[in-house]
């Protein structure tokens, strides 16, 4: 069926591999037709589309160092720009960002202008010339272009601090969803989660990871988007939602204005299980001030262009030309979920609030909700709660608590969808956690075992020892975020949104100067990595310790101040040393220039 | 000026063009979301909610390929265009 080299079937392969997802979504919902039980759905699909991820990640092993780091600089722009998307999106864009916005509303949806803004950066300032470069890692170009080890090493660290923030939340996302799935507990789940990130890296390193995550973005976006348009075309709502929301979301402002955000009071608010929220704020009016929105969108888009896990994405394009135009693709990937996101937000929250729908719960006695299936299910998941806060009876707006995952796991079931949908939206949880995952991990191992173990420490070991050491990190890596994920220190999304206040404290203006200004030194972008990510973790500590803050930076933004001292100082302290040499220079012209050899010579 | 620093004049320039358009639907125009969000907008929807959950966020999809269109055209008319591969 398939002849030649791999990369040139890669349209077959995957569309093959669509069609048969496709085949087996539909043989499930045949299965519950039989009488197959909810359980045994939800278990087939986890275990199906992890088999399938691991034999993928399998059948890329490799042995040779350009493929485990670089997958072989082989990997067309729109199947790059699939895996980029996958490894962008993570267990909380996928689980928790509709529920950001049903909550939230405007206010929230600076994530969204943010996370998408933030490519335009990546492709004007960054991906190009460090494609070009030719390194294999964010500190490989850090350490090459400035020169030293210090450098480098603080690029590492760097790098490890932004990067395992945010791989404890998509291991803890792992968790949640397998624990779900497979009716097991979170403790457990999260290693069972571990080690079907690992199955997918370990053996073809980055080779394996694009192919994982491609297959992943698949199942990740079928899963995400089916559900809105069967909802939004059974609710009536519009056959395609995104153009056709419009009287919905008119609808929501109208009921709000009848019920009015009641505020409950503190000893009401305490009896409300922990992680469970009221909707408090408009869903479509302008809930924040023009500084909270734009401060926010600021911070997401210039953490966008400094974390290392995608960055080293763009390193797997056959052309510099490739890697502009693979961050096109990767945008419009990523577009695809984001621009449904605030419609399933929409959905959501009219099928439960308005009463003359027969989803909607407010204005219903207690008693009537209480008695309805998917609440109690909803409710033992800890996910529901309501309160009779007044002692009327009569459910309230104000007295209905919700967690913010329930939005995208529990609207397919309110909606009266078959079991087989939750099914398939645990199987795109799964998807969206694992493949984020895999790219930090991976970004953190290839980082420490190419430019600490094999630049700095040993830097004449053989391919077969450091990929050998690449892996033992990785495993090591992997475990460590799994022990502390497992541990519950924060929810999924407060660790993600820091992830990229470190990252863009400690390497945005360092990786951009480094194309951009010639003048800059070792010296300069060590004072910068140094102080921008100390004053970061300076200024968050003071914040979560009662601090009042300044300009209107919170634990969310702070990662503006932390870029601003790394700038001030990286400008400073190399206006104040040597400039960089000759050969350091006519490094920084030729990657200026798309055409000849990369830098690193490769 | 040499081929190279010409190139790099370009290129720097379609930099700040993109820049500059980036900003304005990333940061300028939330500066008025509360008046913006009075007025409505395509599909019916009020232009501020519009702009943040698919107007800003296309327009970044296209100003990336876009982007990347004209820098290939840059990079041709100095001659230092990849050949092959896409």
């Amino acid at each position: 069926m398939i002849k030649g080299k791999f990369i040139d079937n890669l349209p077959k392969v995957y569309g093959i591999y669509t069609g048969g997802f496709i085949g087996f979504i539909i043989l499930m919902a045949i299965g519950e037709q039989m009488g197959m039980s909810a359980k045994a759905i939800g278990v087939a699909f986890v275990a199906f589309t992890i088999f399938i991820y691991a034999l993928i990640g399998y059948l890329s092993r490799t042995a040779q160092a350009d493929a485990y780091y670089v997958a072989g600089r082989q990997v067309p722009t729109v199947f790059n720009g699939m895996a980029t998307a996958a490894d962008w999106m993570s267990g909380a864009s996928f689980v928790a960002m509709a529920g950001g916005i049903y909550f939230k509303g405007y206010g929230y949806m600076a994530l969204l202008v943010g996370w998408t803004g933030g490519y335009i950066l990546v492709a004007t300032l960054l991906a190009p010339y460090l494609r070009k470069f030719g390194c294999y890692t964010v500190p490989d170009f850090v350490g090459t272009r400035y020169g030293g080890n210090l450098a480098r090493l603080c690029a590492v660290i760097v790098l490890t601090v932004a990067s395992f923030t945010y791989v404890t939340a998509q291991i803890n996302a792992t968790g949640t969803i397998a624990s779900v799935a497979l009716d097991i507990d979170f403790k457990y789940a999260v290693y069972i989660g571990l080690i079907s990130i690992l199955l997918c890296s370990m053996l073809g390193g980055m080779r394996a990871v694009t192919w994982t995550q491609v297959a992943q973005y698949i199942v990740l976006i079928i899963a995400y988007l089916l559900p809105i348009f069967w909802i939004s075309n059974k609710m009536g709502a519009g056959f395609f939602p995104h153009f056709m929301l419009a009287d919905e979301v008119a609808r929501i402002g109208e009921l709000e204005q009848q019920f009015g955000f009641v505020k409950n009071s503190a000893a009401d608010l305490a009896t409300v299980p922990k992680g469970l929220a009221g909707i408090t704020k408009a869903h479509s009016a302008v809930n924040a001030t023009p500084w909270a929105f734009i401060s926010l969108a600021l911070a997401m888009m210039m953490g966008t262009a400094s974390l290392p896990h995608v960055m080293m994405r763009y390193f797997t394009t056959p052309s510099v030309k490739a890697a502009r135009k693979s961050v096109g693709w990767s945008l419009f990937f990523i577009f695809l979920l984001y621009s449904s996101a605030p419609m399933l937000a929409t959905l959501s929250k009219l099928s439960l609030i308005d009463p003359t729908l027969s989803t909607g719960i407010i204005g219903k006695s207690f008693a009537e909700v209480q008695s309805i299936d998917w609440f109690q299910n909803w409710n033992q998941a800890n996910l529901m709660f309501i309160s009779d806060f007044n002692g009327n009876g009569t459910l309230e707006l104000n007295e209905f608590f919700m967690g913010g995952k329930a939005v995208v796991l529990a609207t397919p079931e309110i909606a009266g969808l078959p079991y087989v949908i939750s099914g398939l939206v645990a199987a795109g949880g799964m998807a969206a956690a694992m493949s984020t995952a895999d790219g930090l991990i991976l970004a953190i191992a290839n980082a420490i075992s190419h430019d600490v173990y094999y630049k700095m420490i040993d830097p004449k070991a053989e391919t077969a020892k450091r990929l050998l050491v690449a892996r033992v990190l990785l495993v090591v890596i992997g475990f460590a975020g799994a022990t502390i994920a497992a541990m519950e220190i924060q929810g999924i999304l407060g660790s993600v949104i820091w992830a990229f206040d470190f990252a863009m404290s400690g390497l945005f203006f360092p990786l951009v100067l480094g194309v951009w200004w010639k003048r800059a030194n070792r010296e300069g972008a060590i004072a910068g990595m140094v102080l921008g990510l100390a004053s970061a973790i300076w200024y968050l500590v003071w914040v979560r310790t009662g601090g009042s803050g300044f300009l209107g930076l919170t634990q969310l933004t702070f990662g503006i101040f932390g870029a601003g001292v790394s700038l001030v100082a990286m400008v400073v302290v190399s206006l104040m040393t040597q400039a960089p040499d000759k050969a350091t220079q006519k490094m920084v012209d030729e990657v200026r220039i798309p055409t000849g050899r990369t830098v690193t010579g490769k | 000026m040499s081929n190279a620093q010409k190139h790099w004049e370009k290129t720097r320039s379609l930099l700040f063009v993109t820049l500059a358009i980036w900003f304005v639907f990333s940061i300028g125009i939330f500066l008025f979301a509360a008046e913006m969000n009075e007025v409505t907008g395509p599909f019916g929807y009020p232009w501020t909610y519009w702009f943040t959950c698919q107007g800003s966020l296309g327009i970044f999809v296209i100003l990336c390929f876009w982007f990347a269109n004209r820098q290939e055209k840059i990079d041709e008319e100095f001659g230092f265009n990849e050949r092959g591969d896409d």
